[in-house]
């Protein structure tokens, strides 16, 4: 079931980072030089993610580029990681995100006593958890990591982040974590059912798939209850969303991309990997309940994303109605939809992630992140406001972006056995057009309004402010955001037009998780 | 049934392509080019921007050219024709291509799109020149030409949305163009909102055609219709019809189009006029096969369109913008199309046909009125105008070649187009003759009424500017525009006056198109005799416009409008409420919901589960203290997390 070749690739995916955490935290007393060396990490890492694309077989064994050394014998607990294509999708778009991250942060002043080799050694140790996590094929490592991905995180909102990010980390960690802890008893629940199953107890992944899917429905429930919190927290599902908002509008620019973009797609991936194959019955079971958050999240995300004041907890409400089409994907069980779920989970990361940085641009410019401080910006920066747009209308899913081809399959496939979810969620069409177009209204269009651009005064909880207080002129994009934006751009409009790397790559992976779940005619 | 004999003859074949046909996606690379070195290229581009981007334009239209006479040379049933391209989006069942279809439903649109485009870009030379904008304008431009072209020439109704999306954003981008008006950045983003509450009724349809029949390509969704029930079918056609109210302005989502005026005049002569706007009447033709299965969905076709064309005709009475009244206008005479596509057999060449000698004329109408603001400092108040033949003859002879068209009397083209139209109306069954026979030749009195009123008030009567200053406090000093927009507007004329005896003459263009439409049939009988019709059009459009005369023409104009006016006159001037109602029961409920929602969620939602987490760590003050204490709430946490389980584990088993 996991073939071993390769699996170098990925024990250099899981490596780098880390050694590049540890390298730039040795780098503290120089911020230049750290940053540099954060960026030549990333980059490295970037180039073995391709080569790991590149030598993965979409039509090989499930898990791939595997490997496995004993942790905790007496537990039957390994170290054992490997990918399928969902995880290595996931994988690429993090090492692609985090050097566009560093080089749309390079620039950035940080909080007085702190350091760039400090902030770029969390991120890149952030990455480096994160991929564990993807690639994790032990449940209790991935418990473990699920967790521990948690503490870098605590401290770049805590410590980097804006006004109340003491409020908003400990409200991140603690959400998080008690799901977490939730999804702890699940686990050791699945333990033991292997445990009387086979006579000695395992978290290897593919053995307690098979031991717990065959348990009867009354048994998986329980297990299901407990990861499905944990995911359904870090997704996150409505009406378990409350913590983002805060962390999203209180973190750095680019947490917020990793945290949005990457990190909450464990949750998404969780529903994927854990719960649809190991607990098949239960998925059937209580996918209305899930279909219920899933729609009113797309439904009630939308709107609060209309309502908002602040461009940053803007960006947490659209992902929210975001994360509801992936849930109704994940959990309608066609193909069609199912790979419309991966996919966005990989575009929502490509768009968002550009939406996230071209509102930290704005911010940058204007030193505030209130949508009333700005009007009128497109005729001072034409190309922003283009690129903004961009960003926004792939947002809102315009045929011709990336984020389309997910959301149309989502739908295209929901629709046959879910009729009416899919009719309420396809109503989250013309909002999103409302929320991204009224957004992109009041910042870029009007007359040009100077409350934030030319009278900055360090505007309420940006970390950013600083960069741009001393400066009067408003220029639009420099070279080097223009190389960061670049690879997105393409990206989203290439994706767009020609799907087909990523739908051939997650394609026999949906196929196998949506087999477990008993699907096997490939929908309709 | 001849209508399921009908559709199963139109789906018949379709031949893989060659030759010029199979090199069609040139016709969308050229203007696509063009965007991208426009939109990219920056200042750089500003010199030659505006050249390349009428070149592009033109290189499609010369190919379109080359391929329409390729294929009058071919038999009907070789006329169809498929350009695979690649496969798009392929999951499993779901096999979405990214092809064309050649035939000459699509090759008459390409000729319309690019022959009147090329026109209107060259006009845009002119318009635009004091813009420092204008490369960017081209730019747009081309996106739009090649997102209609897309539209109209994919072989499914993927690569049909994805035109009719970009055609929308393109329009979103040229409303708006006027970034410093606020008015035009509501517009535009109205007309976008508007446009996708159509989308969605045209998404749906496409769920259903995969959930029932597996495909969205037109080839295999045409093949498999007449397998599904009446009911799917039906609903198909009203979703479908949806967005085609959408696009096009049809009722009850017309209140857009009027607001669109906002963009530059080119944009509503080439979008908002010739080609986007009549989207929907594409797409219902396009759709034929289906339309073809549902007498039901045909009939709302039908009542839509006579609906809008009275709508449309009757506001176009009260308004005194120019552009508005030239906006309406266009509303109306979609409706025309609406109700003419309605009709199935009897109607889909006729609807294409006014489809085209309406592109013609109204483009050029739009540019005319263009040349009358670039002359009078921008201003639109025909309040202000008077008496401006004299000072505009070029201007004023081809608007008025155009007026003649529009208001339908022989031998201009539009008289052709609408008169067959209202023909068939009449010929329509029993109750249905007379109410749309009826509708549509009433509509035709009110044009006639409110492009005379137009006439008179722009272009004769006294010179009421010569006492007034523009808004920005100017003298008014209109002059003749320049030769590059005075060639244009002399073209289309010429189309005014030929296009319309050309196409009908002989049934040529319901012959042409018989291959993707059908054979256009006529009724046998109908409640009005068919020779009688054309006298009672020409009749009711002169008695309109003797009216026109006897309010308007015989004494001066006031220059403010007057107050208090009849309640039909109010409700015109206030677009028969149709605004009022959408803010009543959309825009402010729609703003209110929000606002309480961002309430709830920040103090209940929030607030409940903060409250848990406070609880279950043991004190509501544990969250705003930071670092210490997780051992403890980790404990309680793990505490109540497990109850939580446990109540829900309960709750599903037991419920």
């Amino acid at each position: 079931m996991t073939s071993t070749s390769n699996a170098a690739l990925l024990i250099a995916l899981l490596l780098i980072p880390l050694v590049g955490a540890v390298v730039v935290a040795l780098l503290r007393g120089n911020d230049k030089v750290a940053k540099q060396t954060a960026l030549g990490f990333s980059l490295v890492e970037l180039g073995v993610a391709v080569a790991s694309w590149l030598a993965y077989d979409p039509g090989g064994a499930r898990l791939q580029q595997g490997f496995s050394v004993d942790w905790i014998p007496a537990f039957g607990v390994h170290l054992s990681f490997g990918v399928d294509g969902i995880a290595l999708v996931m994988v690429a778009v993090i090492a692609l995100l985090v050097p566009i991250v560093i080089g749309a942060g390079w620039a950035d002043k940080l909080p007085a006593d702190r350091t760039a080799g400090g902030f770029w050694s969390l991120i890149l140790l952030q990455q480096a958890l994160t991929i564990g996590v993807f690639a994790a094929t032990d449940v209790f490592l991935f418990y473990v990591l699920f967790e521990v991905m948690l503490i870098p995180m605590y401290f770049l909102i805590g410590s980097f982040g804006g006004a109340r990010r003491q409020y908003a980390a400990v409200k991140f960690f603690l959400y998080s974590f008690l799901g977490g802890l939730i999804m702890l008893a699940s686990a050791i629940g699945a333990y033991s059912m292997a445990s009387d199953e086979l006579g000695q107890g395992t978290f290897d992944w593919a053995t307690l798939v098979q031991v717990v899917s065959d348990a009867p429905l009354s048994n998986q429930i329980w297990i299901f209850l407990g990861f499905f919190l944990a995911f359904a927290v870090k997704a996150p599902l409505v009406p378990l969303h409350t913590w983002l908002p805060d962390a999203a509008a209180e973190a750095p620019i680019g947490v917020t991309v990793i945290l949005v973009a990457i990190l909450d797609k464990v949750g998404t991936f969780g529903f994927l990997r854990y719960l649809l194959p190991m607990t098949p019955d239960a998925s059937v079971e209580l996918a209305p309940l899930v279909l219920v958050m899933g729609v009113a999240g797309v439904l009630y995300g939308a709107l609060l994303a209309a309502g908002q004041r602040d461009m940053k907890r803007f960006i947490a409400y659209v992902s929210i109605a975001h994360f509801g089409f992936i849930a109704l994907g994940i959990f309608a069980f066609t193909a069609q939809a199912e790979v419309g779920a991966v996919t966005y989970m990989v575009n929502h990361s490509i768009s968002t992630g550009m939406l996230i940085l071209v509102i930290g641009m704005v911010v940058a410019r204007g030193g505030s992140s209130l949508i009333a401080d700005y009007g009128g910006l497109a005729k001072v920066t034409p190309a922003l406001a283009g690129v903004f747009l961009v960003a926004g209308l792939a947002s809102l899913s315009l045929p011709g972006t990336n984020s389309f081809i997910s959301e149309f399959l989502v739908l295209i496939g929901a629709f046959g056995p879910e009729p009416v979810f899919t009719i309420l969620a396809t109503v989250g069409m013309i909002l999103a057009a409302l929320y991204v177009l009224w957004l992109y209204q009041r910042v870029f269009h009007g007359p040009l309004r100077g409350d934030a651009l030319l009278n900055v005064a360090g505007g309420p909880g940006t970390a950013v402010a600083p960069a741009v207080a001393a400066r009067k002129a408003v220029v639009d994009l420099t070279g080097r955001e223009k190389l960061v934006l670049a690879p997105l751009l393409v990206l989203v409009i290439g994706l767009g037009f020609y799907p087909a790397p990523v739908l051939d790559v997650v394609g026999p992976s949906v196929e196998a998780t949506l087999q477990s779940v008993g699907v096997t005619d490939g929908g309709n | 049934m001849t209508g399921t004999h009908l559709a199963a003859q139109q789906v018949a074949e379709v031949t893989e392509a060659t030759g010029l046909a199979g090199s069609a996606w040139l016709l969308i690379l050229f203007p696509v080019v063009g965007a991208v070195v426009l939109l990219l290229g920056g200042r750089f581009t500003d010199a030659w921007g505006h050249l390349l981007g009428c070149l592009t334009v033109l290189a499609s239209f010369a190919y379109g050219l080359a391929l329409f006479f390729s294929s009058t040379g071919m038999s009907s049933s070789e006329r169809v024709q498929n350009v695979s391209m690649f496969d798009w989006i392929p999951v499993e069942q779901l096999q979405v291509e990214f092809g064309l279809r050649i035939d000459p439903l699509s090759i008459s649109f390409v000729l319309l799109i690019t022959g009147v485009g090329s026109l209107i870009h060259i006009y845009s030379i002119g318009y635009m020149s004091d813009d420092k904008d204008r490369r960017r304008f081209f730019g747009y431009f081309n996106l739009f030409v090649a997102a209609m072209l897309i539209l109209v020439l994919g072989n499914g109704f993927v690569t049909l949305y994805l035109g009719w999306e970009g055609v929308g954003l393109a329009s979103y981008l040229l409303i708006g163009w006027y970034t410093n008006r606020p008015s035009a950045a509501t517009a535009a983003k109205k007309a976008f909102l508007m446009n996708r509450v159509g989308d969605v009724g045209l998404a749906l349809a496409i769920f259903i055609m995969f959930a029932e029949l597996g495909t969205t390509q037109y080839t295999e969704v045409f093949a498999g219709i007449d397998q599904l029930s009446p009911a799917t079918i039906t609903a198909l056609t009203l979703l479908l019809l949806l967005g085609a109210c959408g696009k096009s302005g049809q009722f009850p989502l017309q209140a857009w189009l009027p607001d669109a005026m906002e963009g530059p005049t080119p944009v509503s002569a080439l979008i908002h006029a010739a080609t986007m706007v009549t989207a929907g009447v594409y797409l219902v033709a396009r759709a034929n096969p289906i339309y073809m299965q549902s007498e039901d969905g045909r009939l709302v076709v039908v009542i839509v369109g006579a609906l809008t064309l009275l709508v449309g005709s009757i506001i176009g009475c009260a308004y005194d913008d120019i552009k508005k009244v030239l906006a309406y206008s266009t509303v109306s005479q979609i409706g025309y199309m609406m109700l003419a596509v309605g009709l199935g057999p009897f109607g889909f060449a006729l609807g294409i046909m006014h489809l085209l000698t309406h592109g013609f004329f109204k483009a050029g109408l739009f540019l005319g009125a263009g040349s009358v603001m670039h002359g009078m400092n921008d201003e639109v108040d025909m309040r202000k105008y008077g008496g401006l033949a004299r000072v505009m003859p070029w201007t004023f002879g081809t608007f008025a070649l155009g007026y003649l068209a529009l208001i339908g009397i022989p031998p201009f083209s539009g008289f052709f187009s609408k008169d067959a139209i209202i023909e068939a109306a009449f010929g329509a069954e029993g109750w249905r003759g007379w109410v749309f026979g009826g509708a549509a030749l009433l509509g035709a009195g009110l044009t006639a009424f409110y492009m005379t009123r137009l006439m008179l008030m722009t272009f004769f009567g006294k010179q009421r500017w010569r006492e007034l200053k523009s808004e920005d406090g100017r003298d008014f000093h209109p002059h003749e525009a320049k030769p590059v927009m005075v060639v244009p507007m002399v073209v289309l004329a010429i189309g005014s006056i030929g296009a319309g005896w050309f196409l009908a003459g002989g049934d040529l263009l319901a012959e042409w198109l018989s291959p993707s439409l059908g054979a256009l049939q006529e009724a046998e009988h109908a409640v009005v005799p068919h020779a009688l019709v054309p006298w009672l059009t020409v009749g009711l459009s002169l008695l309109g416009v003797l009216i026109a005369w006897l309010v308007v023409g015989r004494r001066d104009v006031p220059v403010t409008k007057p107050e208090p006016v009849s309640f039909p006159v109010r409700a015109a001037r206030r677009d028969l409420y149709g605004n009022a109602l959408n803010e009543a029961l959309i825009a402010r409920p729609g703003t209110w919901l929000a606002r309480a929602l961002v309430y709830v969620d920040n103090k209940g939602v929030d607030g409940l589960v903060n409250g848990i987490a406070a609880a279950l760590g043991g004190s509501s003050g544990r969250l705003r203290r930071t670092q210490t204490g997780f051992v403890r709430s980790y404990a309680a946490s793990m505490l109540g997390g497990s109850i939580l389980v446990l109540v829900a584990f309960l709750a599903v088993r037991y419920a």
